[in-house]
């Protein structure tokens, strides 16, 4: 996919209303692959732990006999981190408001992982 | 896994480094391949080879970055099939230091090192003194000194 294709892909989740940045990340390595956020977020930052989290979750999961992660939901006081895995290793995460509507933004980011492959 | 130092003031930041990016051996030298600190090593023998090895890769890459006429790498990354490797130099007031990360793929990534590698050389460079006149090797100290370091370095 061309760079042009992954910034459509991050078009469609940081259109969403609440949503302050979104990235693809390389679930094995936890760089940042494309990325389209407000100031102050620590894109390299996010990116390394939320592969990190990717990892281990898809371990718990695994252990526990309920298949591939599909979506992930952290709602913390000051915001959310959303994250849905692609079919090519990639992780699509959006850093979002406490207010978002996150059903859709669990669509867009659904969207933007089929996007990605 | 033990972390041990031969510079004192390497060893808060760098078991912290070893805590938050799960890394599995590391080697802090300096340029010349003198050991400074290192984590995980079981054998005077491979922390020898680790230091000589990683000094002259970066010695090697700097070569060819000055020959495409590039500043200094900032950092090399090597994955392999279970094991990651990233090799790095960071500035302290004591002089340059190489770091050679030795990281498991499942319990840790590419990315976490870089993240917390960037903590641990704003730690060093805050914990590091200032470097004083250096001081002349010479051979009939060379060995001692690496015996002292080794010794150091394993607890003996």
């Amino acid at each position: 996919m061309s760079a042009g294709g992954l910034a459509g892909a991050l078009d469609l989740v940081t259109r969403v209303r609440g949503v302050r940045g979104a990235m693809l990340v390389s679930a094995a390595d936890g760089i940042v692959v494309a990325d389209q956020l407000m100031e102050g977020i620590k894109g390299t930052a996010v990116a390394a732990l939320a592969g990190s989290l990717a990892g281990r979750l898809g371990r718990a999961m695994s252990a526990a006999g309920v298949g591939d992660t599909l979506f992930w939901h952290l709602q913390c006081s000051g915001g959310a981190l959303l994250v849905v895995p692609a079919a090519s290793g990639i992780l699509v995460v959006a850093v979002a408001e406490p207010e978002v509507n996150v059903g859709l933004a669990r669509l867009e980011l659904m969207r933007a992982a089929q996007a990605v492959g | 896994m033990t972390t041990r130092a031969v510079e004192a003031w390497t060893l808060q930041p760098l078991q912290r480094f070893v805590g938050e990016a799960g890394a599995r051996l590391v080697l802090l030298m300096t340029p010349a391949g003198q050991v400074m600190a290192q984590h995980g090593f079981s054998r005077a023998l491979d922390v020898m080879s680790a230091a000589a090895l990683g000094t002259a890769i970066m010695a090697s890459t700097a070569e060819i970055a000055r020959q495409m006429r590039q500043p200094p790498f900032a950092a090399l990354t090597h994955q392999g099939e279970r094991h990651g490797i990233f090799l790095a130099g960071l500035p302290t007031n004591h002089g340059a230091i190489v770091a050679l990360v030795v990281y498991d793929l499942d319990a840790s990534s590419l990315g976490l090192v870089q993240l917390f590698f960037e903590q641990l050389a704003t730690e060093l460079q805050a914990a590091s003194p200032k470097a004083g006149v250096p001081k002349q090797v010479l051979a009939a100290d060379f060995e001692r000194e690496l015996s002292n370091s080794l010794n150091t370095l394993f607890g003996r």
